[in-house]
């Protein structure tokens, strides 16, 4: 098995964002950075997957030169190589992005092995903007499934699961295939201090992206509306349960 | 202008969204024509008209019995070649958003996802949503057919107040052996009843539970009320509870008539998978935290104190 998982540096999940003041960037100067939660998982599937089957993995990201740091947290979980396309940090459109990932997969092809399963995330946390997965599977003439929360392997072939509200959509697609994967598909392992210091001697493949935008161009950004409104206090711990009981009652969910 | 919409459906099955983005798409062109792909669509066609479809068309082909998102794609590409619409829409659910990919990437054209308000033109110009809704993005979109998803939950579903003519046209593609080569090949169904994403009530727990066992309560909260159970990622990064049950940005988006955040501090990708409910009753022992202040109700105090005490008063009320 080779498979090669496509990652996003973001601002840190879970920070509070403040747009910088041109608006036309999110201000970084007091966020960290990690790989965009659905891509860390399907780094980990990666991994379980040639811990099966054996083979290798690798992890290609499209960012500024900063994002090495990203492939190294990778490659410290166990990822065995890297691939970092530099751009000038600017914001890429769908696009843009989706072309520069299928020249690099071609020229990596070229250069080595077909990768069996390319595996990106659902959607970045950032951008959003669910779409350069399949616009990568479909100029690589390769079936895709997005949001998948279940692979398995065999005989050639993957079978997928997608969560739905009631159970669980099942495709099977031949391999090589490319799936969109996300959070809940597993639990990411933690690097140990071995990973880290592994990785740190690991080299990172870096090959300039050229850019060829779509005509879809990000104009500002902004904080949406606040949805701070006036809370009635109830009361204070079990007191206030009869308050609550006469709230679900108004309400009519009782 | 010429707009097709695109039905999100399981065979046949429509959902709220669906109807929501035909509601938003409706606004935009008047003259909006709905698809449904598959010929399961077709009873479809009564209520599309309802919300305001002028013309609706059915997609027919053998390989289109069950959902193929690459298929669905293809097909959807073929009828905008042979109605020569100018805007294709649908809504920003699974479905929705895979489909228009499919769309976009084999007509190398942009689609912008998730948009919460578009003002048409020769380009047009969108508010779409960033960080599953933390943040906004002003965008232009320059194309010769422009392709966009509305956001989840931005409007309200809502039949037209002239129902739309709902003349059905059928189409009728051309697909290869290999399009549905990614089509649904077996479905599991694990949950009968209320879910998360539908449920009109929701009790989600946070950080605050615990554990695993701290959730005894809030099940038996949302038993009672017939509701479903949610949880914060928190829950999930341990294995409190799986991940199908999480609501927020990498989660399930919901917009229930009541949610009852429990120890839930209300982190903003929490907070954007349930800003759409109708009502929020926060339970938390800090006052300061975001879903308390951000709620219409809230309650200062321990959940494992509070939830019980809620319990035994809906009992003690019912008899």
């Amino acid at each position: 098995m080779r498979i090669l998982t496509c990652v996003k540096r973001v601002p840190s999940p879970g920070a509070k964002i403040v747009v910088t003041e041109d608006g036309k960037a999110v201000d970084t100067n007091m966020l960290g950075f990690a790989v965009s939660p659905h891509e860390e998982c399907a780094a980990e599937e990666a991994i379980q997957l040639v811990e099966q089957h054996g083979g290798s993995s690798t992890v290609m990201t499209l960012g500024p030169a900063e994002a090495e740091e990203q492939l190294r947290t990778i490659m410290s979980v166990g990822v065995d190589e890297a691939v970092l396309l530099t751009t000038d940090g600017s914001d890429w459109d769908p696009m843009a992005t989706a072309r520069a990932l299928t020249a690099a997969v071609r020229e990596l092809e070229a250069a080595g092995e077909p990768f069996d399963l390319i595996l990106f995330g659902n959607e970045s946390a950032d951008s959003g903007g669910y779409q350069v997965g399949v616009r990568v599977a479909r100029a690589l003439g390769r079936p895709i499934v997005s949001g998948i929360k279940g692979v398995e392997i065999a005989d050639g072939e993957v079978t997928a699961r997608r969560d739905t509200p009631t159970g669980a959509e099942v495709y099977r697609l031949p391999l090589p295939a490319v799936l969109a994967i996300k959070e809940g598909i597993n639990l990411p392992r933690y690097p140990t201090l071995k990973g880290r210091l592994g990785a740190k001697k690991k080299e990172v493949t870096v090959m300039e992206a050229s850019r060829e935008p779509g005509g879809q161009a990000m104009l500002t950004l902004l904080a949406p509306p606040s949805q701070e409104t006036p809370t009635e206090i109830l009361g204070d711990g079990a007191a206030a349960a009869s308050a609550v009981v006469d709230v679900l009652e108004r309400i009519g969910v009782l | 202008m010429s707009t097709l919409y695109v039905v999100d459906h399981d065979r046949g099955e429509i959902t709220d969204a669906a109807l929501e983005g035909l509601t938003s798409a409706r606004a935009l062109d008047p003259g909006a024509a709905a698809v449904t792909v598959g010929g399961d669509g077709d009873g479809l066609a009564g209520m599309l008209a309802e919300y305001g479809a002028t013309t609706v068309h059915q997609i027919h082909h053998d390989e289109l019995a069950d959902y193929a998102p690459a298929a669905w794609g293809d097909a959807v590409v073929q009828l905008i070649e042979a109605t020569s619409a100018t805007a294709v829409l649908s809504v920003g659910s699974e479905r929705g958003n895979e489909v228009m990919a499919h769309v976009a990437a084999v007509l190398d054209l942009p689609v912008v996802a998730n948009c919460i308000e578009i003002a048409t033109g020769d380009a047009w110009e969108m508010t779409r949503v960033r960080w599953g809704g933390s943040l906004h993005e002003r965008a232009r979109l320059e194309a010769p057919i422009k392709l966009a998803t509305f956001a989840l939950h931005t409007t309200e579903a809502a039949p037209a107040d002239t129902p739309g003519a709902g003349a059905v046209a059928e189409f009728v593609p051309e697909l290869g052996l290999d399009a549905a080569v990614t089509r649904i090949v077996d479905r599991v169904t694990t949950e009968e009843g209320v879910t998360l994403a539908t449920a009109p009530v929701v009790i989600a727990g946070g950080r605050g539970v615990g554990s695993e066992e701290g959730f005894a309560p809030i099940d038996e909260l949302a038993e009672l009320l017939g509701g479903a159970v949610g949880c914060s990622r928190v829950v999930t990064n341990n294995g409190w509870r799986n991940h199908k049950f999480q609501v927020g940005q990498t989660g399930t988006v919901i917009a229930p008539e009541v949610y009852i955040g429990c120890g839930i501090s209300g982190a903003i990708q929490h907070w954007v998978g349930m800003m759409a409910s109708k009502n929020v009753i926060a339970i938390n022992t800090d006052p300061a935290a975001p879903m308390v202040t951000k709620a219409d109700y809230a309650v200062i105090g321990d959940l494992h104190e509070v939830v019980p005490a809620v319990v035994d008063e809906i009992k003690r009320r019912r008899g």
